[in-house]
């Protein structure tokens, strides 16, 4: 049976269609999940996909934090439920708390849209598990508010922690500078894409899988990223959920 | 403002207007009209109209929507001329947006338009809503908008004001578009002085629709409700049709400000959701955006298109401030606002809708028999009648505002010299000794493509979002038109915009025509054949003879070449008085095309793809330097005129490449323009990594044949194994073609051969080069640095 994935429509939302078609791409069903409804319907994993929810006027994802799909949202994942933010969706785990960290204004100020690479630095998540060897992963950026922030010692804790789920690389899959390297296009600290929160059942990354899901885009490395997500996903909706929010983090594969 | 004090006037003495209505004297009329920037004639005439005196109120609605932005008062003459039937054309000039079918029960709806005078103002706000405006023709026709290409045009980029406006601008863009989720796929950035006061921003929108959602600007079914929705109505805007778009500049007038509308893409987007879902659900009988000269224009051109009239329900209107006067409600340009008309028994579902995507929605008017635009004070019952004590404030009949508004005939002369004049205290000199000025050929070919023209737009295209829809195969840093592939289909749609002012600025006929081949070429190369053109004509005040002529000659230029491609004009927009004090700017005919890819896994790209492949010339470059970027950075005036255009050469160029492309049988392929030959090959190298081995024939002299923008030229590449099959279809086509080198070097080497390059070093003296050899890296460096660096940007990341 295909498993059922949200994806969550925040008013001003815009990638919700890409992200729609990219988890059907991946095998799941995939539904969209209203910012008003105050339940997720039972699926077996969420995204909060990209965009500019209620705007963004005041900064990322604040206002989005506090809609009644949120609530249900920090709820699931308390309860283990997989979730994964991308860009607009990774600003709002982050203003709510359920991922650590803070997506401040890209380094240069301005807004960028262009093909970065990421490497994972788990390959044991249920968000990489499908990823392959590591190898750098060609994905599109498009955002203005996109340098991964945290303080000295929650990135220490990160990195210890296995948290550090993507970060920037260059083509030869060398890990970006912190500043005044391209490959790190906003000026990330410890040029960090994507990240987990402690149980690593919820994951927030700032390139766009569900765009790089067809090589006739130019790439199709984000596929195996949505692909972990609905295979974990598809284990998990046939496991009793204590059972999978008593892994930290979450293991698949193997 | 003086309207507002007029507008609160007393019943006067002038002729007996609609009973209860305020009808001042003519004297204050007088007065009033020019302030408004009517013409006296222009009063006589809607005297003629209503067969009376027109109140304030009135004269108001009248002055923008005879403003030359909502009218077309002085182009509409000419722009009758141009061809507008076509193949799959479903909806034409007269539309929001044009829109052509494309098969499989699907249609691609697209315009271009003008901001320019709101950017000159307020370059944030003014191309923010120049995003917003073209987005909501697109979404107004049942389509959603899948791409957005921007054709910008600045001063000097050295100046500050230029990078003043440049910066604002490109982020007014990016802020807008990024956020309603339209991908930004292509584009042009040019600058000349003669843009320095009066920049050119126009925007080009493509939208995707079911054509059996195909929905019309009209207000059928006296009875039905006008419901307008999206943002509430206020002060911003007012009159910025009419006090903006259609007057000269004097200066960066701080008093025009309040004049530019606001943008707010987030109500946009939310809009769009709305607008399509109302139409797919079926639940409009008509559905028109407010733009220019905002509820007075909605309402009377759907009630003109549709044969009907409209009763306004003035305090219905949902407000952002009170206090507003009553032409202010009627004229305000806020925007994100849709008027749609609607069957009484669907309105609760039409607010449903509206209330779920968080958007006011209010009824204000009803559709009426009598061909009349009413604006009444006081409400409607609810048979849509004034109620007691209601007053009428104005009443007009819609089409004396629409179709029936004056038509200017003005008078064109040209100019009494048409040569380009040189720039100050530079030679007039024989285009045939121009690369042999002391300069290397490999020198020329590094600073035109670190030239702000020719360079890398990078620094600029990235900070849109170009990959949001998930379906650009082709973006901006592609180098050639935009492929965006159809949703479940194998189809592509592939756009391009272009607008030759070089050659236009000494002869508008032939830079509208070359403007309209080059776009559909650009269009061509990757295999897809042209579905119909949309233009924005940039020209000067009309009523200068000059001017005007300019205006003329283009559109005969357009009309020409789209007949002579077989290209319908499926819309577009006419943007005058690009005029200030400096002077007026250069004569832009801004065209773009739109064509169908029927397989998306044939498009084939501008960059080379394998070493070893084999490189052929189609076309011949002839004499005509002036009015290219050669001739700009040498700051020399060519005395050998424009290039030629020979329209029948460039149909069976467009028509061999299409058939080569979906063929199979070519690699690469790359249309030369901007920068000539040396700049095209140099490009399809640097995008591709790939140097190249070349030996050029001259048929012309070596500096047209390697820098010169004579047209209906291609650079191509193909398996040696296909070249044969390549010659052979040219040929058919009765085409020149040669086979000029080799794919693969580090270096990019172009080898003079032929007649034309006989003599060269030797008879010239030495120290001259006849050659270009230069490294592949170093004309990337200069491609990707040029413009950062005209624009004192420092690269990002």
């Amino acid at each position: 049976m295909t498993v059922r994935v949200g994806v969550v429509v925040f008013p001003g939302s815009n990638c919700d269609r890409d992200t729609l078609r990219g988890l059907e791409l991946a095998g799941a069903e995939a539904v969209a999940l209203w910012h008003e409804q105050a339940s997720l319907d039972g699926v077996a994993a969420v995204v909060l996909p990209g965009g500019f929810a209620y705007g963004d006027y005041l900064r990322a994802g604040v206002i989005a934090r506090f809609s009644p799909v949120m609530r249900a949202v920090a709820a699931f994942a308390a309860d283990g439920g997989l979730v994964l933010g991308i860009c607009n969706g990774f600003q709002v785990l982050a203003e709510a708390g359920l991922v650590p960290g803070a997506l401040l204004r890209n380094r240069g100020l301005r807004f960028l849209g262009r093909d970065v690479r990421i490497a994972a630095e788990r390959l044991d998540t249920p968000f990489t598990a499908l990823v392959g060897d590591g190898r750098p992963l060609r994905l599109p950026i498009a955002h203005g508010e996109g340098c991964y922030f945290a303080d000295e010692a929650t990135l220490d804790e990160l990195e210890r922690d296995g948290q550090v789920l993507f970060r920037y690389v260059d083509a030869g899959g060398t890990r970006a500078r912190a500043e005044g390297d391209p490959a790190n296009p906003n000026g990330s600290l410890r040029a960090i894409a994507g990240v987990l929160n402690a149980h690593g059942n919820v994951a927030g990354l700032m390139p766009h899988p569900e765009r790089a899901s067809d090589a006739l885009l130019g790439s199709d490395d984000g596929l195996p990223i949505l692909r972990s997500l609905v295979e974990a996903a598809s284990r998990a909706a046939h496991a009793p959920v204590s059972e999978v929010a008593d892994r930290a983090p979450v293991a698949v594969g193997s | 403002m003086i309207v507002a004090e007029r507008d609160a006037a007393q019943p006067g003495d002038a002729a007996p207007g609609p009973a209860g209505m305020p009808t001042p004297s003519l004297a204050t009329v007088m007065r009033l009209h020019r302030t408004l920037g009517l013409t006296d004639d222009e009063l006589v005439a809607i005297r003629d109209r209503l067969g009376r005196d027109p109140n304030d109120l009135e004269l108001a609605m009248f002055s923008v929507m005879w403003s030359e932005h909502c009218s077309y008062k002085s182009s509409k003459p000419l722009l009758r001329t141009l061809p507008t039937r076509g193949e799959g054309v479903v909806a034409g000039p007269g539309e929001n947006a044009g829109v052509v079918s494309i098969g499989d029960g699907l249609a691609v709806a697209f315009k271009l338009e003008s901001h320019n005078h709101p950017s000159a103002v307020e370059p944030y706000q003014g191309a923010a809503t120049g995003v917003g405006g073209i987005l909501r023709d697109i979404f107004t026709m049942g389509a959603r908008p899948i791409a957005v290409l921007d054709a910008l045009r600045f001063g000097d980029p050295a100046e500050p004001r230029t990078r003043h406006l440049v910066d604002g601008v490109v982020r007014g863009v990016g802020g807008y578009g990024n956020c309603v989720g339209v991908p930004t796929v292509g584009g042009e950035l040019v600058f000349d002085p003669s843009y320095a006061d009066n920049p050119l921003v126009n925007v080009m929108a493509i939208g995707l629709l079911e054509e059996r959602h195909l929905t019309r600007a009209a207000a059928p079914g006296p009875g039905n409700l006008v419901v307008l929705f999206g943002s509430t109505t206020g002060r911003d805007g007012i009159g910025g049709a009419s006090v903006l778009a259609s007057a000269t500049f004097a200066d960066d007038d701080p008093s025009k400000r309040p004049s530019v509308q606001v943008g707010d893409p987030f109500a946009e987007k939310l809009l769009i959701e709305a607008s399509l879902e109302l139409i797919e659900r079926g639940l409009v009988e008509g559905l028109q955006d407010l733009g220019a000269a905002g509820i007075t224009c909605a309402t009377s051109e759907t009630a003109d298109r549709a044969g009907t009239g409209i009763v306004v329900d003035l305090d219905a209107v949902p407000r952002r401030e009170p206090g507003m006067a009553p032409f202010e409600v009627m004229i305000s340009e806020s925007q994100e606002r849709m008027l749609a008309i609607v069957r009484p028994p669907r309105f609760a579902d039409v607010a449903e809708v509206c209330a779920r995507w968080g958007l006011p929605c209010a009824v204000i008017g009803r559709v009426t028999d009598d061909r009349d635009i009413v604006i009444v004070e006081g409400g409607l019952d609810t048979d849509g009648r004034p109620r007691d004590g209601a007053r009428e404030l104005a009443r007009v009949p819609a089409p004396a505002l629409t179709s029936d508004a004056i038509v200017h005939e003005r008078l064109a002369a040209p100019p009494e010299r048409r040569r380009l004049a040189p720039a100050p205290g530079a030679p007039v000199v024989a285009s045939d000794q121009l690369p042999e000025r002391g300069m290397d050929p490999g020198a020329v070919l590094l600073a035109l493509l670190g030239s702000p023209n020719l360079a890398s737009r990078r620094a600029v295209f990235e900070q849109y979002d170009s990959t949001v829809g998930a379906s650009t195969v082709a973006g901006p840093t592609s180098g050639g038109a935009a492929v965006l592939r159809v949703q479940g289909t194998p189809k592509a749609l592939v756009a391009a915009t272009d607008g030759n002012a070089g050659v236009s600025a000494a002869d508008p006929w032939l830079g509208a025509a070359m403007s309209v081949a080059e776009a559909a070429r650009n269009v061509a190369v990757t295999g897809a054949r042209p579905l119909g053109v949309t233009n924005c004509l940039n020209y000067g005040d009309p009523t200068k003879p000059e001017a005007f002529w300019q205006l003329s000659e283009a559109v005969r230029g357009l009309g020409d070449a789209c007949r002579a491609l077989g290209l319908p004009v499926t819309g577009g927009n006419v943007s005058l008085y690009n005029e200030s004090a400096r002077g007026r700017i250069a004569p832009t005919p801004q065209i773009g095309v739109v064509g169908l890819l029927s397989d998306v896994s044939r498009a084939v790209g501008p960059a080379f793809r394998s070493a070893g492949d084999t490189i052929l010339l189609a076309g011949e470059a002839g004499p005509g330097l002036a009015g290219s970027e050669y001739a700009r950075i040498a700051g020399v005036a060519p005395e050998d005129g424009q290039p030629a255009l020979d329209l029948e050469l460039e149909r069976s160029l467009q028509s061999f490449v299409v058939e080569a492309a979906q063929g199979g049988i070519l690699r690469s392929a790359q249309d030369v323009s901007g920068g000539g030959f040396a700049v095209a090959l140099a490009e399809a190298a640097i995008w591709s990594g790939l140097g190249a081995n070349v030996r050029l024939p001259i048929s012309s002299s070596p500096a047209a044949d390697l820098f010169g923008e004579s047209p209906s030229r291609l650079i191509l590449s193909t398996e040696p194994r296909h070249a044969a099959a390549v010659e052979l279809l040219a040929r058919q086509h009765g085409l020149p073609i040669e086979h000029i080198g080799t794919v693969g070097s580090e270096r990019l080497l172009v080898e003079l051969a032929g007649a034309g390059a006989t003599g060269a070093a030797e008879e010239r003296g030495s120290g001259v080069a006849d050659a270009i050899d230069v490294a592949l890296a170093d004309l990337a460096r200069a491609w990707e640095h040029g413009l950062p660096r005209a624009l004192g940007w420092d690269t990002v990341g």
